[in-house]
């Protein structure tokens, strides 16, 4: 069985390691988050916004021309068009009412393309709460626009100067800003990472992906599972939610498609999979890009949403039991394949989302397979990158 | 004896333990500030290993480490300075590091060549309690290391008697919910908590850390524990130092007279 045990672990990968100073706030969220989530009010009120404000179920849709050019019977799901164009929201709705019940003021989250930070600021102006968001200065100037939404919505964004500047400094100042506040505030992470019980509260809530999954492809198909399922994987949060409801049914192959930036073995990657050892990072035991010394590496690749040296710990327990097949999708190939997916099916998809498109020429299937590609996000965010790139 | 132990059974007052961090302003600055530091009148010394993400400090102490490790520090690289250290240092001397590089090290490794070159315990921030019990504790204990655990004032009655219990050596108070170098001066809410912890009559002795910085914050610490924890000031004072020795000795006697 897949699943986190009483400790938070995933197999060897998970727990719980955090300064006693956020021991309070981390030992308040486990004790009552199951409890809250489990209440017939809190689910009325997150089903409910899940309908009407982010625009749930999502469609699957069948994808005629790319499943006749590779010769399997592909669908998408368009976590695409969720209100604030991926699937995060889906995590923010769900950590906000949670926030409220626990009577929290402020709101705190990290962010690097700015997804999530758009994605908190939204439900933050929803439930009219303060909402301050922590990005890497590097990516404050990369993510101009996501920065000016966030603040549109209300939001403050305070730039992480510290280390690279990047995804990881903003989760650590994010983490910094909790020690400083520990009573009034809460801390939306973003991804399936973090001290438990964040990683698995953050799958559930990203679980409605593969739920939806099922009776749709049971409408369409008479059958609940696919062959495949094929989502990329940065920290892993959309990822978790596809695979989610699949963990425990063995013939449904689980497809990760991570970032080799410039090549898995060219120094400037963010393959964790392939090139991380286990490790400590933003409080859990998972696998890690690092120095030989324990020092996290920067890694790279040109979609800010897979930039981050580590992984959730669910996926690294799927990797380390060989649950989950881990591919691993250079730069260039993730921006042809979004091109293709423009062209071919009429969606420009985020660069994150390019590179589960190009596992399908990583990978071995057969005709008759089903394949679920988890479509996260919109390239709405991308275009500078995509015009920057130019190769269309 | 542990020498942790020794100084709290001869000394219960106005303890100053100094936190420097490895391999900072210079690579080969760390015995010589260790010296400076003992000379200066401190009573234990805090020897910071250097991290790339260190989540419980201040931009003061963060740019320590980066510029650490930017020098070539490592705990590898460590532990060869601290060959023969014992020589020349007499006070009781802790290691201060997040798991991470640790873990890579190997911890047993670790904690063979902590006793071997004469180090007395550790201060592992992101090892929680639980963890610490469950898979540490016995092998700390072998090699003779007192493992320190902080408290804030976010940790409740119940927790802070559970941490005092499995505590043997002194336990790490941070004054208030901050991340290090974060605040100076105490406040009045400060001082409650201070009360608070100080009427529980706990067993072991508490250093008061994080907003420590001068002579009279040392003072008001002191009143409310068995003495203080010094940090980011310190490291702020020899960042710009030209005769390392002299500004550290004068720098810990400004705060203890």
């Amino acid at each position: 069985m897949i699943r986190v045990d009483e400790k938070g672990f995933y197999g060897k990968f998970g727990g719980a390691y955090i300064p006693e100073m956020l021991h309070p706030n981390i030992e308040e969220l486990r004790e009552n988050y199951e409890a809250i989530v489990a209440t017939k009010e809190f689910q009325d009120e997150f089903q409910s916004l899940l309908r009407d404000f982010v625009g749930r179920p999502t469609p699957l849709y069948f994808a005629k021309r790319m499943s006749e050019k590779y010769g399997a019977k592909i669908y998408f799901k368009r976590e695409d068009l969720c209100h604030t164009g991926a699937h995060k929201i889906n995590n923010t709705i769900g950590q906000i009412i949670l926030a409220k019940k626990l009577g929290k003021k402020r709101i705190i989250a990290e962010t690097g393309a700015g997804q999530h930070g758009v994605a908190t600021a939204t439900v933050c102006a929803l439930m009219g709460m303060d909402c301050i968001v922590y990005m890497g200065e590097l990516d404050i100037q990369r993510q101009r626009p996501n920065v000016e939404r966030m603040r549109i919505l209300g939001a403050k964004v305070v730039p992480a100067t510290s280390g690279s500047k990047t995804l990881k400094d903003a989760t650590n100042e994010a983490m910094r800003a909790w020690i400083n506040d520990p009573v009034g505030t809460h801390y939306i992470i973003g991804s399936v990472v973090g001290p438990h019980p964040y990683p698995e509260m953050v799958a559930r809530f990203q679980s409605v992906i593969s739920e939806e999954i099922k009776w749709q492809l049971k409408e369409k198909e008479g059958k609940e599972n696919p062959d495949l399922v094929i989502a990329c994987v940065g920290g892993g949060s959309n990822a978790a939610g596809a695979f989610y409801h699949y963990y425990n049914t063995p013939e449904v192959r689980l497809i990760a498609a991570e970032a080799a930036g410039l090549g898995v073995t060219s120094g400037k990657s963010a393959a964790t999979t392939a090139l991380g050892t286990p490790g400590i990072l933003h409080g859990s035991k998972t696998l890690l890009m690092q120095t030989e010394d324990g020092q996290v590496i920067e890694p790279h690749s040109i979609s800010a949403g897979l930039d981050y040296p580590g992984i959730g710990p669910v996926h690294a327990h799927l990797f380390d039991i060989g649950r989950g097949e881990f591919v691993a999708v250079e730069d260039e190939d993730a921006m042809k394949a979004g091109i293709e997916l423009s062209r071919m099916e009429g969606i420009i998809p985020a660069i994150e989302t390019a590179h589960a498109i190009h596992a399908l020429n990583l990978i071995e299937y057969s005709k008759d397979d089903v394949i679920v590609i988890n479509l996260s996000g919109r390239g709405d965010k991308d275009l500078d990158t995509y015009i920057k790139w130019g190769g269309y | 004896m542990n020498r942790i132990h020794y100084l709290f059974n001869t000394k219960k007052e106005r303890v100053l333990s100094i936190y420097f961090t490895a391999g900072f302003p210079k690579l080969e600055d760390t015995l010589p500030t260790m010296e400076a530091i003992q000379a200066g009148g401190a009573d234990i010394i805090e020897i910071g290993v250097p991290y790339s993400d260190p989540i419980a400090d201040g931009p003061t102490i963060q740019d320590s480490n980066l510029i650490a490790l930017e020098n070539g520090m490592s705990l590898k690289k460590l532990f060869d300075q601290l060959v023969g250290f014992r020589a020349k240092i007499h006070v009781p001397v802790v290691l201060m590091g997040y798991l991470n590089p640790i873990m890579q090290f190997g911890m047993e490794e670790f904690c063979k060549k902590c006793k071997e070159v004469g180090i007395d315990g550790l201060i592992l921030p992101d090892l929680p309690m639980q963890q610490y019990l469950e898979d540490y504790k016995t092998l700390f204990d072998s090699y003779g290391l007192v493992n320190t655990f902080l408290i804030s004032p976010a940790t409740n009655e119940k927790r802070i008697r559970e941490i005092d219990s499995h505590t043997n050596g002194f336990i790490y108070m941070v004054s208030s919910n901050s991340i290090t170098g974060a605040k100076t001066g105490i406040s009045e809410e400060q001082i409650a908590y201070f009360e608070r912890v100080q009427a529980m009559n706990l067993k072991n002795p508490r250093l008061i850390g994080f907003g420590i910085s001068d002579a009279e914050s040392f003072s008001t610490a002191s009143k409310y524990g068995n003495g203080a924890i010094i940090g980011s000031a310190f490291i702020k004072t020899v960042k710009n130092s030209s005769n390392l020795d002299a500004d550290i000795q004068q720098y810990i006697q400004s705060v203890i007279n």
